[in-house]
């Protein structure tokens, strides 16, 4: 069942490829979303299985012996079974709102749609670290080709290549991590690795750990890892977009979060406060960036940044409530994420630009895509019952109970950052608020072809639910009791080990999590009212001359120049591994 | 960001790495040591099965999942190139006899030579894609061969003679075919050492030249029309 | 002593990664990307060695003889398919970019904002 999840869309992929060319194009869309719509009602049975028991495949026949094995298991918990699931529903939005968009590609960007979610698939389904390395190099290699799909224009493929360069020598760092802990466990299975650190070199241990985690940290965007996302997004066609947003990146906390648990779990004291440390400084650093920027695509990628940060925050408590939270901010953050740049996708069509100055009230009558702003940025605020005021409030609870008092004031600046920046985005482009003017006047292709005398239902629809369904998040009956037992799946490493190598028990102790609590809705109603200052501060006051020299600063920093991201992917690598070794 | 400030940055970067990184060598195992569990496992495993090449082993049969990844890496780098070396707006391609790209003016003995050698080439490729199983080599190695062994008719000179020898539809069939063979023996019956060399050979082998013959229209043909190639 | 292939996989890492820093040209910046990569054949290899080990190829030796670890090996060769296709991936991309923006230079190259 799992294999078949990750084999079917391979194989249309492969034959898309190779016969796509003189299919017509309504059946290559056709072929391509009957797929991922298979792949989703597999994903959604594996789910469904596991949250009753998680299932572990040794692929091609080479289970363990003894306790160790020469073959990779796929294990399906919860928590990855429910990734899987989570790209497989990005990619299928993704796909219906390319059918009439991206006119001019031929079946190959359905084919490498098809191959991105496998590889994204395997790399959450994986229980072994170098099978890991192989399906994150994948998942990286075929992001550089969508991000630089447009190769006509000179931003995409530059920003494409620094995405490319940054990321692959972030990947080649965690492999020097992975020959580390081989060279002393022997081992390259999560869990069996897990199982021979304890009594090794802390030393050894702690270094391999930061080594591993580089590329990870790459993927998520972490400062100072993340100048690569803000030049690869806001040049990626805006499908690619919302599965790079939506779930890719993402996917790079979930990487450190299972390398933690199911290898290093207790073997890292350091691992708390340094992963929290680059959690509050990616949140805060890339809610500032979002409120400068006025690219829409632009702003939305550096809103990722931001709430990549609170995630992993969250993660870095290292205990069950805080990585349920987790869990569920991120499901809340996906639909947001995804419908807005869906959103702003529409927005490319009709204007041909996404310069917020310059589409100044020029989106009064685009109502779904304006309700969408509107709604997304109050989900990115916190709104009850979203699903990020839900995973939030989870989160500060347990923050609170660590003593983390601060957790909770950064995750409140964090949402009214970026969601600020969204409302603007909203009250200018849709509302006409605000002075006009100042705009750039700078064309983008509108990625359609022929202009549309309408924008066609499959562009508007998927933005619409996504955003509903995220902003509707928190009242799912048995969706948060779901997401704490995957929780309690997920950090139970003697469970883990034991259910990988020995066929054993795997059983959560899942306590219920309760996000309406006082203390939870003052926080989502504050992040609402900053994020409204924000935005209506954003509309007409210029920034103080006081903070112009920093922003200046910021804004040079953030150059695209990749040798100066290459400086400092190593100098994060140094602060990284000092911080574990300090705390 | 000036040079001098970058540079200040990598500076102490790589400090830090440097420590990091030699606190955890001396703590690795000594180099020739003797503590290889996993790599003892896979020999027994491999002798187990019957398979003489014990790499080939835990490629294509302990470790097969690695591979069909790896595959579909090469699979989609080849089909990202022809996405992002594809002809774009404000191009043109030139015909290549347009260019005199014909046999070009090199020496009688570098032309014998690359002559010669492109069927005694592409016999090694073939041999060593053959033999994987048995000995050092496999499906990889000699993919990259038999792709090069083509290229060895441009060094002669003679372009339009290798844009003969590699219809790139062909091999963009090819490719896709080698690598859906694999990835159905990969996951149905890994361990079926000499069928699946032979299709990661053709698969590399295809999507070798397909790469390279991307890159050949980018250099030869590919003409922007308009002298400007910054953006408006 | 015993240390030092290590210590030159960790320095072929450096040394890749200082040419990324201050390379002027894209096309040097991806091929010390490459460079970087090599840091990790030789870390690896250097891992699965064996003192008087030959190659893990039975076809010509007793299965009883000592044999350098495969497990590294068979990652290396996965390691290079990998870099081979990624370094081609990225100088398409700086292909593309010396058509659009007329350089390669990094320090020439307008920011993206």
């Amino acid at each position: 069942m799992v294999q078949a999840a990750i084999a079917a869309p391979v194989l249309i992929a492969i034959m898309l490829a190779a016969g796509g060319r003189r299919l017509p194009r309504p059946v290559v869309d056709a072929v391509a979303t009957g797929t991922i719509l298979a792949v989703t009602v597999l994903l959604g049975i594996v789910l469904a299985t596991a949250l009753r028991h998680p299932v572990v495949t040794w692929l091609g026949g080479w289970p363990p012996r003894g306790g160790v094995s020469v073959g990779i298991p796929l294990v399906a918990d919860p928590m990855s079974a429910g990734l899987a699931l989570l790209v497989a529903v990005l990619t299928l939005a993704a796909l219906v709102f390319s059918w009439r968009y991206l006119v001019e590609v031929q079946a190959i960007y359905h084919a490498l749609m098809l191959l991105f979610t496998a590889a994204m698939c395997a790399f959450v389904l994986t229980g072994d670290l170098f099978d890991a390395f192989v399906f994150f190099e994948l998942m990286s290699v075929i992001a550089y080709v969508l991000t630089g799909y447009k190769a006509e224009e000179p931003r995409t493929v530059h920003g494409a290549l620094n995405f490319g360069v940054i990321n692959s020598l972030g990947a080649y760092v965690t492999l020097m991590g992975i020959g580390l802990l081989y060279a002393r466990t022997g081992q390259l299975n999560f869990a069996a690795m897990g199982a021979r650190l304890p009594g090794q070199d802390h030393r050894l241990v702690t270094v391999a750990f930061a080594l591993v985690c580089t590329g990870f940290l790459v993927k998520a965007a972490t400062a100072p890892f993340h100048f690569w996302l803000a030049d690869a997004h806001a040049v990626a066609p805006t499908p690619v977009c919302v599965l790079f947003s939506g779930v890719m990146v993402e996917l790079g906390v979930y990487a450190i979060a299972r390398t933690y648990w199911a290898t290093f779990a207790g073997a890292v004291p350091g691992a708390r406060p340094a992963l929290a440390f680059l959690g509050v400084v990616t949140a805060l650093l890339g809610g500032v960036m979002c409120v400068l920027q006025r690219h829409v695509k632009r702003l939305l990628a550096y809103s990722t940044v931001s709430h990549v940060g609170v995630i992993l925050l969250g993660v870095a408590a290292l205990d069950h409530d805080s990585l349920a939270g987790a869990a569920y901010y991120l499901l809340g953050h996906a639909g947001v994420k995804s419908a807005l740049f869906i959103a702003a996708g529409t927005l490319l069509n009709r204007f041909e630009t996404l310069d917020e100055r310059e589409l100044h009230g020029r989106g009064l009558r685009l109502r779904a895509s304006g309700a969408v702003f509107l709604v997304g940025g109050l989900g990115l605020a916190g709104v009850p019952p979203s699903g990020l005021w839900a995973g939030k409030a989870v989160m500060d609870e347990a923050a609170q109970r660590a003593g983390w008092w601060w957790a909770a004031p950064v995750g409140v600046v964090a949402s009214a950052l970026t969601a600020g920046a969204v409302l603007r985005v909203w009250l200018r482009v849709f509302r006409g608020v605000g002075p006009s003017g100042g705009g750039t006047a700078e064309h983008e292709d509108s990625e359609t072809g022929p202009r549309m005398s309408r924008l066609p239902w499959t562009m508007l629809t998927p933005g619409v639910i996504l955003a509903g369904g995220a902003v509707l998040l928190g009242l799912i009956p048995g969706l948060l009791h779901g997401v704490s037992h995957a929780a309690g799946l997920f950090v139970d490493h003697d469970g883990y080990v034991s259910a990988v190598l020995s066929g054993g028990a795997w059983h959560a102790a899942s306590a219920p999590l309760h996000p309406w609590t006082a203390a939870g809705l003052v926080g989502g109603a504050a992040g609402v009212v900053l994020a409204a200052v924000v935005a209506v501060l954003g509309l007409h006051q210029p920034v103080p001359r006081i903070l112009r020299p920093v922003i200046d600063r910021l804004r040079a920093a953030h150059s695209g120049h990749v040798g100066e991201y290459a400086a400092w992917l190593t100098a994060g690598v140094a602060l990284f591994g000092l911080l574990l070794f300090t705390a | 960001m000036s040079r001098r400030t970058r540079f200040a940055v990598f500076a102490v970067g790589a400090a830090g790495l440097v420590i990091l990184f030699v606190l955890a060598a001396f703590r690795l195992p000594d180099f020739g040591g003797r503590f290889h569990p996993y790599g003892e496992r896979a020999v027994t495993s491999a002798i187990a099965e019957k398979t003489k090449n014990v790499v080939s082993s835990v490629n294509f049969d302990q470790r097969a999942f690695d591979t069909v990844g790896e595959e579909l890496i090469l699979f989609a780098s080849a089909l990202g190139a022809v996405i992002l070396l594809r002809m774009v707006r404000r191009e043109r391609e030139e015909e290549a006899g347009e260019h005199g790209y014909g046999p070009a003016d090199v020496f009688d003995a570098l032309r014998l030579t690359g002559y010669l050698l492109l069927p005694v080439t592409l016999l090694v490729g073939v041999y060593i894609v053959a033999h994987g199983h048995l000995s050092p080599g496999g499906g990889f190695q000699g993919g990259v061969v038999l792709g090069t062994a083509l290229h060895l008719l441009y060094l002669t000179g003679d372009y339009p003679a290798l844009a003969r020898l590699r219809p790139v539809p062909v091999f963009e069939s090819a490719e896709a075919l080698g690598a859906g063979a694999f990835v159905v023996l990969g996951l149905a019956g890994a361990g079926l050492l000499i069928p699946m060399n032979s299709v990661v050979g053709l698969e590399v082998g295809c999507a070798f030249v397909l790469v390279l013959a991307k890159f050949f229209e980018q250099a030869l043909l590919v003409r922007t029309d308009d002298a400007g190639t910054e953006d408006s | 002593m015993s240390h030092l292939p290590y210590l030159a996989a960790g320095w072929i890492l450096l040394a890749g990664i200082f040419g990324m820093v201050t390379s002027r040209n894209l096309v040097h910046v991806v091929v010390c990307l490459s460079v970087t990569q090599s840091a990790t054949y030789v870390l690896l290899l250097a891992i699965g060695y064996r003192k008087g080990g030959t190659a893990p190829v039975f076809s010509d030796i007793k299965p009883t003889g000592k044999v350098v670890d495969p497990v590294v090996q068979a990652m290396t060769l996965t390691d290079i398919v990998v870099n081979a296709t990624a370094t081609a991936l990225l100088l398409a991309l700086a292909v593309q970019v010396a058509k659009r923006r007329g350089t390669i230079d990094p320090d020439e190259l307008r920011p993206l904002e």
